[in-house]
């Protein structure tokens, strides 16, 4: 199928680029281990108060080193002219967008999920949370890279967006945030995050299906600035 | 088989208001199978912004493009065009080869593999060189090769000699001519006086 090619295309030559530019990928990565392995050192020998506050530290790490990174998503292909061809495909621009926001996924999201466990069990997180440590990062990154789209699109025709991108995305950001860090605590202790988990699908259903189409619109109105 | 058919490219009224300025008002134009259109006038007259609007980029401020009797945009328009504009739309980290892989993805198959395209634009030997190892003037013309190996009829150009040497605009001009000979057709703008021999040429003047 040929869109289906346009999308693999897509996510392929992000993926190359990635690998390309390595910094790229590791500036948030390390952004994530810094601002965790800081906390102990800041907070001083209370492994108690470390261990309760300990979803909330990674969770608002990883929507941080996110928001880092969303910048770099659209900002080469609007300087370059990439985005001008992508635009002017004849296959449509939202599955073209869903390419490069998964391929921005796989770079920024995924390396977070690999190195989560390990800052986990230096926060001293119990063993019964990590498990749904990971499935909240597996389900909530995807939507923070999914939301964060539609900001940068927005924002991308602007010389200095940063600051409106962040206003514009951190808001959108906080039920993720709320249910993924809940979940996890409630882990902790024992109690069942059913409900959490359902809502962090359904949000990142919702967002799958409802995000490329107002990416796709906001990049041809950035365009044409 | 597309050679027989005849396409047209359609602009009426069309109008453009640039921060409280006319750039151009109440033009109109019409492009067949084998015409070229040039634009011309001087900087800042709005020859980029009559190309944007006939992408579809922008929207006119008065009137219409179509395609075929149809307004743009329309899918089939965006299958029947390709675009070569300022920025060249190539990826400096990636190598040629690469590049028109993405390009090829991005549209349909045209009449000339890859292969064939570098050959024509004279960049055999370089399918795995990265472009940032790649002269202006070979950029460019790895942008035109663009429109060698994807399906198009019609090629919207802006300023396409940039950057070419003498022999790069020659080599250019001919597959221009090729172009409208096969049942192509282009709108393009340029300060160099175009040479196309046996084309018919029709040129606009933006004041």
């Amino acid at each position: 199928m040929a869109m289906f090619d346009a999308f693999t295309a897509i996510v392929r030559r992000d993926l190359v680029l990635a690998m390309r530019r390595r910094s790229e990928i590791a500036n948030p990565v390390l952004f994530f281990i810094l601002v965790i392995t800081l906390f102990p050192l800041g907070i001083g020998a209370q492994p108690k108060l470390l261990q309760a506050i300990a979803p909330g530290i990674i969770w608002v790490s990883a929507l941080l080193a996110t928001m880092l990174s969303l910048d770099s998503l659209f900002r080469s292909d609007f300087d370059d002219g990439s985005l001008e061809q992508i635009l002017l495909s004849p296959y449509p621009t939202s599955i073209l967008v869903l390419g490069k926001i998964t391929a921005h996924w796989l770079t920024t999201g995924l390396p977070l999920l690999i190195v989560a466990p390990l800052l986990a069990v230096f926060l001293g997180m119990p063993n019964e949370s990590l498990s749904i440590l990971l499935i909240t990062l597996l389900l909530g990154t995807p939507i923070l890279s999914l939301i964060g789209a539609v900001g940068v699109a927005l924002t991308v025709g602007l010389r200095r967006g940063g600051m409106i991108l962040s206003l514009l995305v951190l808001p959108l950001y906080v039920p993720v945030l709320i249910f993924a860090s809940n979940a996890v605590e409630m882990a902790s202790t024992g109690l069942p995050v059913t409900a959490q988990i359902n809502i962090l699908i359904s949000m990142l259903l919702m967002a799958l299906v409802l995000a490329p189409w107002p990416t796709a619109a906001a990049l041809k109105m950035s365009i044409n600035s | 088989m597309q050679s027989n058919l005849t396409h047209q490219l359609q602009g009426e009224n069309l109008s453009c208001i640039r921060d409280d300025r006319e750039l151009f008002a109440n033009l109109c134009f019409a492009v067949h199978t084998g015409q070229v259109l040039l634009l011309e006038g001087k900087n800042g007259s709005g020859k980029t912004s009559l190309l944007r609007i006939i992408c579809g980029f922008r929207e006119p401020d008065t009137g219409a493009v179509s395609w075929c009797g149809e307004e743009i945009p329309q899918s089939q328009y965006y299958s029947d065009m390709a675009y070569v504009g300022h920025l060249d739309g190539i990826k400096k980290e990636l190598t040629v080869n690469e590049n028109l892989r993405l390009s090829l993805a991005l549209g349909q198959p045209g009449k000339l593999t890859i292969q064939q395209a570098l050959g024509k634009v004279q960049l055999v030997g370089y399918d795995d060189t990265l472009i940032q190892a790649l002269s202006a003037g070979q950029k460019r013309r790895l942008s035109l090769a663009r429109l060698l190996i994807t399906h198009n009829i019609l090629w919207i150009l802006d300023e396409p000699f940039t950057s070419l040497d003498k022999q790069g605009i020659v080599l250019v001009e001919e597959l221009m001519a090729e172009h409208c000979a096969n049942g192509g057709m282009m709108v393009m703008t340029s300060h160099h006086d175009v040479n196309l021999q046996g084309v018919d040429v029709q040129s606009i003047r933006l004041s």
